[in-house]
């Protein structure tokens, strides 16, 4: 397929590894904020093949894992009702919650159904005029522009038995915070291609500045990956930081500006908690007060305050701060598996254990094969 | 859950007042949203994530990073042979 087969080629891997060879003369700690990047590097090997002198840590660019434990069990809560009917992305129905997740509430009885857009759930909505259609509106900046505009639709059409749940975060704060926190320590960043295709990539450019480190707009398959990192080690090489954009083919600096301006309308900036990982300043999209008809937490508001319980085994936030990898977590592979996942980060499509966990990343522990 | 996925647009509609497509993600073919790209056109190839298209590729800036990621590879050669 055009726009991923020449983006997987082997030969121009091997030449562009050569290169970065060439270019490189001392250790960088680079970050891949973006989980889908995660999960093509482990699964391309990429991380293995890179000159020694580059060490890759994954991000918190994973919305499942990052969206709060709360909000999971207000969802727990809020799709067992009766009079409710739970709309989510898929890979939330196995995000563990204090005592249960919502695949569980499922099997016992409760309308949870996967849908694949926002505008599935307004379908739903549609479909049942008696019930309230909740959707669990999570997500970076790439979701938020589908997200919002399902909002947007529900007041235009007067689907006022619609609901959103809203669990968003923003990157650029989540850059901020590990730079201010004193023991990371990132020499550049990956910057997560298709934020930056909503939101384009002027918000980095003061961050750059700020924190004197290069981030570099990055794609997702081998090549856009191998293209990121080149280009992040020549700015790290030559003693430059700036923003560099390494997916022009789908990300300008300005973005998409209509897509923003939908996200703007419907949404406001709000200090969000972080699952693993605390509360973030100006990190987070919440509903403005207009849209406040359709906010499930306003609606029901007897969900406001369930007591939470994270696992005492899961390391999952120092995972998502690029601390620790994977399988350097105790639980990694044993009392922690995608079937019985101790932490969000086990769960997820873009959940960085879950990507160690596939791609047989554990041999070492268990000796069996990964897959 | 939020991975972009290029697809090329094949049929374009309206529904529910919003501009629709159906895409082709290499042979499975989906609805998607087309508000937030105006001008796309039938044979466009787009960013869709979540079932709404983010951006139009653009074959021009496609083409021109291959051929400088190419050209690295040709310098990257004769460094080696030298
Ligand atoms: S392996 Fe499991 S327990 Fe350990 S950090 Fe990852 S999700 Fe948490």
């Amino acid at each position: 397929m055009k726009y991923l087969d020449e983006y997987r080629d082997a030969d121009l891997t091997r030449k562009l590894l050569a290169d970065l060879q060439k270019t490189i003369t001392r250790p960088w700690t680079l970050m891949e904020v973006c989980g889908g990047q995660t999960h093509s590097i482990i699964r391309s090997g990429l991380d293995r093949m890179l000159p020694r002198e580059i060490s890759l840590v994954h991000g918190p660019g994973c919305p499942v894992c990052v969206t709060p434990l709360e909000l999971v069990d207000k969802a727990v809560a809020l799709a067992s009702r009766p009079d409710v009917i739970f709309t989510s992305y898929g890979d939330m129905l196995r995000v563990p919650g204090s005592d249960r997740d919502l695949f569980a509430v499922k099997a016992a009885g409760g309308d949870v159904r996967i849908v694949y857009s926002p505008l599935d759930a307004l379908e739903v909505a549609r479909k049942n005029p008696e019930k309230t259609v909740v959707f669990f509106a999570i997500g970076f900046e790439t979701t938020a522009p589908a997200n919002a505009m399902a909002v947007l639709q529900a007041k235009a059409q007067g689907l006022a038995n619609f609901a959103a749940l809203v669990s968003h975060v923003v990157v650029p704060a989540a850059i901020t915070a590990l730079m201010e926190s004193a023991d990371v320590k990132i020499d550049g960043f990956l910057a997560a291609g298709h934020v930056c295709t909503v939101m384009g990539f002027w918000e980095y450019e003061p961050l750059a500045e700020k924190y004197k480190i290069p981030i570099v707009v990055t794609g997702f398959e081998p090549i856009d990956l191998l293209h990121g990192i080149l280009d992040c080690v020549r700015e790290l090489e030559a003693g430059r930081y700036g923003v560099r954009n390494a997916y022009a083919r789908s990300v300008t600096r300005d973005g998409n500006r209509s897509a923003q301006a939908v996200i703007q309308k419907v949404f406001e900036t709000t200090d969000r908690a972080w699952r693993g990982i605390g509360v973030i300043p100006m990190s987070g999209y919440r509903l403005r007060e207009e849209f406040a008809a359709f906010d499930a937490e306003l609606r029901f508001p007897e969900i406001q305050s369930i007591e939470t319980h994270e696992s005492p085994l899961c390391i999952s936030g120092l995972v998502l701060q690029g601390r620790k990898k994977p399988d350097e977590c105790p639980a990694f592979g044993k009392e922690c598996t995608p079937q019985t996942p101790l932490g969000a980060t086990m769960v997820s499509s873009e959940g960085a254990c879950a990507a160690y966990y596939r791609y047989g990343r554990y041999e070492k522990e268990t000796n069996r094969e990964g897959r | 859950m939020c991975l972009g996925i290029p697809a090329k647009v094949i049929e374009l509609y309206e529904a529910n007042g919003m501009k629709m497509a159906k895409v082709d993600f290499g042979g499975v073919v989906k609805e998607a949203c087309m508000e937030y790209v105006p001008e796309v056109k039938i044979g466009d190839y787009t960013i869709v994530h979540v079932g709404f298209a983010l951006s139009i590729l653009d074959e021009k800036e496609a083409f021109e990073t291959m051929e400088l990621l190419k050209q690295i590879e040709a310098l990257g050669e004769e460094g080696t042979a030298a």
